[in-house]
């Protein structure tokens, strides 16, 4: 409270700064601010005003105030943002604010009640409506528009106690919807205090508890103290939805796409020729490619290269890591993720696996290899597995090489059976799956239909590129509290540095806090990016650059939840987890150790305790505290982690809950997490 | 260790002389020397003295004490055991009674008295003082961003260095990070066998990894040391031994002594046998679910019925200070042997014992199946 005794002498700009490290935005908040994107930039100006503003008034108020005592004094600046709080900006000129607080010997409730019964105010932003002109409509309310234009309507009608710093654009104005009246009625009509959870019921004495001091003091719950963030964070909340139509509406549905089989069936291949045909990859890159490929006797994989691209993964010639490249289709913008095949890679592919929305499954239709892929321990299956287990529910799959079996019809039939049995035991719908015979390395029925005459004869299906075009895109949930999860961490091309991962729920802006678990450290957005393309926003499901600053490098590692202050993710070492175990050789015991897969994360953990073992089909329990669990059943187990790590309860979300156990390159079992303890 | 004298009369009561060689032996001392005990050694004693005129001043001396133990402390990473205790024989230097702490020191000898000598504990005397047994094999497994230093001694495991890197991702034009973090990371794990593996001792050096992090690191490792002319690693390139492991955690070592290759070269190890056992019995609970169990109780009354074919235990379970359980489970190892059953202790140093510790530290490979043990279990819980 000391801050406000002697408020008026102080030196705000400098005040500001001190608390800019502890709590502030960061400080390059208002530089990016273009008219365009104005609108959904929260404008740190006009909070400060508005905790500030008496400063700007005119010097007749300030006469006024100075009569007062100290006390009296810092008591009326609270009641004021106390009202502000409950009005969002107030539409009342600040001297009469003043007289009425006065009047009503600070008594917020009364005050309130006068400003709400008063015509005069409401009439205000009738005029102002009338003013605003026509509109161009969108149907929904824009969030942040409507606090700008709640300012405009204050600007407009309270002319001399136009705030500094805080101009409207004449086109903004005009571009205002419609909605301002409608949110208005609702501010002053109706409930008033619906936004602003802090304000109901409380009396003034505990009002001032709240004043944005103590608010600041408390960075952890920033988002619903300090009144600043809190205008910021309501309109983030008020329909994120709406604000995701309104950025990405007329962009086509982006889609994540998942490429995985067993090693060598030619997934690169196939899908470095799809790029290929796409006109994604230029003829001179080819033709390097091509050549060089040929120096190293490897020419079948000059496909490959367009996504492995470490000199490694070229001699060697397989897949490490997940490679990346976008493409569009008709109706969809397609990121594509080529998974690893080998065996020894599949902690590389979960992670890849993990932010996918659909997959292509691609097969060896060559005789003896599909079968070493898919029986005999290959990783058709284990892949097809684990990427149901991780949400994959759309799937094509790809007969792939069918040019070395002569486009035969039965051989396509035949594994089309064995995959089709096998899938629906997976948990994959049938109608989900799509089967396309194709040839990588020669472009059938890669984007255009098939001119193979053998083909011809009996595939009349979509091409590739159809069933991709096909697929439907996921629902995001962008109304959830912010997630993110972190894959990869690397040092950026200007300051600080970059954390590249799956915004998994909720939305986040640039200039956000965002707390970084299990370390739970504080830091700030400073910009955003998705596929090196800058961005003010990012909704849920996309993957994000995201620049952090105000935290050390080495405190953020892979596997790391980047969420939302005020609604952290949850943080333990032990959960609970429903688990379905795959085909094993050796049965899970009390204190089997296994290696942990959530999202990007990897650690070593241990299953300490056996709970119940339960029925696959309809998940009553069978037995309680069995001594093992053998192959293909399901059951409740607790599992201890070496240190603590950031997940979800499954009903939660969804993307936060899953687990995946391996041991000794193989995957035991899949788990949704059910009990964070 | 070296055994130099041993009395132990028909109750099983004596003492034992014994002098650790080399660090080993300490752990097995610590897995010896119990609560109640007296040690007898040579230590190193601060006394003050009071002169005649009131001045006093204060020495340290080497004299040789004898203490009842009242607390063990090991110190697994320096190998370090300290006994503390009350003075039980009379001394120049130290008062009857007053208490003293024992560093054990190598090859200085110690006596311990026991009032009962157990079968277990003179079977580890007869286990630490066998020179055939002991192979020091160097293991690093690793992943890319992680890897452990690990030295496997015959009953212990010892993690020298936990190196974790993060190594960012590849990217569109940004491979170079991604190889100079893997560069880093393979410098600091070749540091670390420097610094940790004494060449003199280990007659071989592992390393695992899945994929090609193995083959990679060792190519760069041997570049690196023709390029500063490091003679140490270049003389000892023939020790090196690539092997598969799924992942560069400390449990994936398991795989690694498991693998055929190493183990022709390292069967002498306890380790390995000691893997193998707990492989078979994850075998059998898999196929005869009914001829594995785990647990105290359940293992005791497999050994009721003389059903016991392979005894696993781990060495915990005998440190333990109830007197009464250290007994149960002594008793349960002879009665094991008695009847023709092979007892395992496990060291809990070793990854395999700590599994094992994690099964509630004492399982058992039945001869016959006792489905009726199953059914017993609801009650239990």
């Amino acid at each position: 409270m000391a801050r406000h005794r002697d408020i008026r002498n102080m030196d705000y700009e400098d005040e500001y700064d001190a608390y800019d490290d502890v709590y502030g935005h960061s400080v390059d908040d208002d530089y990016y601010i273009s008219p365009s994107n104005k609108q959904f930039i929260y404008n740190r100006e006009s909070s400060r005003d508005s905790r500030f503003e008496h400063t700007e008034d005119d010097i007749q108020e300030v006469d006024e105030i100075e009569e007062l005592s100290d006390t009296d004094k810092a008591k009326l600046n609270s009641c004021i943002d106390q009202i502000k709080d409950i009005l969002g900006s107030t539409l009342v000129p600040r001297n009469e604010l003043v007289n009425l607080i006065m009047k009503y010997k600070f008594n917020i409730d009364l005050v309130v009640n006068a400003i709400l019964e008063d015509s005069r105010y409401s009439k205000h932003n009738g005029n102002a409506t009338e003013k605003a002109g026509p509109f161009v409509v969108p149907t929904v309310i824009e969030p942040s528009t409507t606090t700008s234009s709640v300012w405009a309507v204050a600007s407009a009608t309270t002319s001399t106690n136009i705030v500094k710093g805080f101009d409207v654009p004449e086109k903004e104005a005009e571009t205002q919807p419609k909605t301002v009246d409608f949110i208005q009625k609702d501010r002053l009509g109706g409930t008033p205090r619906s936004q602003s959870p802090a304000g109901r019921g409380q009396s003034p004495a505990s009002a001032r508890g709240q004043s944005p001091a103590s608010g600041r003091g408390t960075p952890l719950f920033l988002s619903s103290d300090g009144d600043d963030v809190r205008v910021s964070r309501k309109d983030g909340k008020i329909d994120p939805e709406a604000r995701f139509k309104k950025e990405r509406g007329d962009e086509k549905d982006h889609l994540y796409m998942v490429v995985i089989g067993h090693v060598d069936a030619g997934k690169s291949t196939l899908m470095g020729r799809l790029l290929c045909d796409l006109g994604q990859v230029n003829k001179k890159t080819m033709h390097k490619y091509e050549q060089e490929s040929k120096k190293l006797g490897k020419q079948s994989f000059m496909y490959a290269w367009v996504l492995d691209e470490t000199g490694e993964e070229r001699n060697r010639g397989i897949t490490m890591d997940v490679g990346r490249y976008q493409f569009e289709t008709k109706t969809k913008e397609v990121t594509l993720l080529d998974a690893p095949g080998h065996k020894d890679f599949i902690p590389n592919m979960i992670s890849g696996a993990g932010q996918a929305d659909v997959g292509v499954l691609v097969v060896d239709a060559t005789r003896g290899e599909f079968e070493t892929g898919f029986d005999l321990g290959g990783q058709t299956r284990e892949h097809a597995l684990l990427v149901r287990s991780l949400g994959v529910t759309q799937l094509a799959v790809v007969i792939n090489k069918l040019d070395t079996v002569s486009w035969s019809k039965d051989r396509f039939e035949e594994i089309v059976q064995k995959l089709k049995t096998f899938l629906k035991q997976a948990g994959f719908k049938e109608n989900d799956v799509t089967f396309v015979p194709c040839s990588g390395l020669t472009g059938q029925n890669l984007v255009k239909p098939p001119t193979e005459n053998e083909l011809l004869e009996w595939y009349k299906g979509p091409c590739l590129l159809e069933v991709i075009d096909k697929f439907r895109a996921p629902a995001r949930p962008i109304t959830k509290p912010f997630k993110f999860s972190v894959n990869d961490v690397f040092k950026g091309t200007g300051t600080g540095f970059c954390v590249a991962g799956r915004v998994e729920t909720g939305v986040l802006n640039t200039g956000d806090k965002v707390l970084v678990c299990p370390n739970k450290d504080l830091a700030a957005v400073k910009s955003l990016a998705i596929e090196e393309v800058s961005k003010v926003v990012v909704f849920a499901g996309d993957q994000a650059t995201v620049t952090l600053s105000g935290i050390e490098m080495q405190n953020v590692s892979v596997g790391n939840i980047l969420c939302d202050p005020g609604n952290p993710v949850q943080v333990s070492s032990r959960f609970e987890a429903r688990i379905v175990i795959f085909n094993i050789a050796v049965p899970i015991t009390k204190g089997y150790s296994v290696v942990l897969h959530h999202q990007s994360l990897v650690e070593p953990a241990v299953i300490s305790k056996l709970t119940s073992q339960l029925n696959k089909s309809n998940g009553e329990v069978q037995k309680k505290h069995p001594r093992f669990l053998s192959k293909n059943s399901s059951a409740i187990v607790e599992i201890s982690v070496s240190k603590p790590i950031a997940l979800e309860v499954y009903s939660e979300c969804k993307e936060l809950g899953r687990v995946m156990l391996r041991v000794g390159g193989a995957t035991i079992a899949a788990g949704l997490v059910t009990k964070v303890l | 260790m070296k055994l130099i004298h041993k009395d132990i009369d028909k109750g099983g009561e004596g003492s034992v002389t014994l002098i650790p060689e080399e660090p080993e032996d300490m752990w097995h001392a610590y897995n010896l020397i119990s609560e109640g005990d007296s040690v007898k050694s040579s230590t190193i004693r601060k006394v003050q003295t009071e002169s005649s005129t009131g001045s006093s001043t204060s020495t340290r001396v080497r004299t040789t004490l004898t203490i009842t133990v009242e607390n063990i402390d090991f110190d697994t990473q320096a190998c370090m055991l300290r006994l503390k205790g009350r003075n039980i024989e009379e001394n120049q230097y130290v008062k009857m009674g007053a208490y003293h702490t024992l560093d054990l020191e190598l090859n200085r000898k110690f006596s311990l008295w026991k009032h009962e000598w157990d079968s277990v504990s003179l079977e580890r005397i007869e286990l630490a003082c066998d020179p055939s047994k002991s192979a020091d094999v160097a293991a690093v497994v690793m992943q890319e961003g992680l890897a452990h230093v690990c030295l496997i001694t015959s009953s212990m495991t010892l993690i020298r260095a936990k190196i974790d890197v993060n190594i960012p991702r590849k990217r569109k034009g940004f491979v170079q990070q991604h190889e100079k973090g893997l560069i880093k990371f393979y410098d600091q794990v070749m540091q670390a066998i420097l610094r940790h593996v004494d060449f003199e001792i280990v007659k071989c050096i592992l390393i695992a990894s899945p994929g090609f992090v193995r083959d990679q690191f060792f190519e760069y490792m041997f570049q690196m040391a023709v390029k500063t002319d490091n003679k140490v690693l270049l003389e000892n390139k023939s020790k090196f031994m690539l092997v598969h492991s799924s992942s560069g955690f400390k449990h994936s070592l398991k795989e690694v002594l498991q693998d055929p290759s190493v183990m022709s070269k390292i069967s002498d190890t306890k380790a390995a046998g000691e893997v193998k056992a707990l492989e078979s019995f994850y075998t059998t609970l898999q196929c005869e679910p009914a001829k594995a169990f785990y647990g105290k109780k359940h293992v005791e009354r497999a050994n009721e019925a003389q059903a016991i074919e392979t005894l696993l235990i781990s060495d915990k379970l005998f440190r333990c200070d109830d007197v009464k359980l250290r007994k149960d489970y002594v008793n349960l190892v002879d009665s094991v042997r008695e009847s023709g059953g092979d007892a395992k202790i496990f060291s809990s140093m070793h990854i395999s014992g700590e599994q094992l510790e994690q099964l509630t530290g004492v399982a058992a490979i039945l001869r016959f199946p006792m489905p009726e043990l199953e059914d017993s279990e609801d009650e239990e819980n």
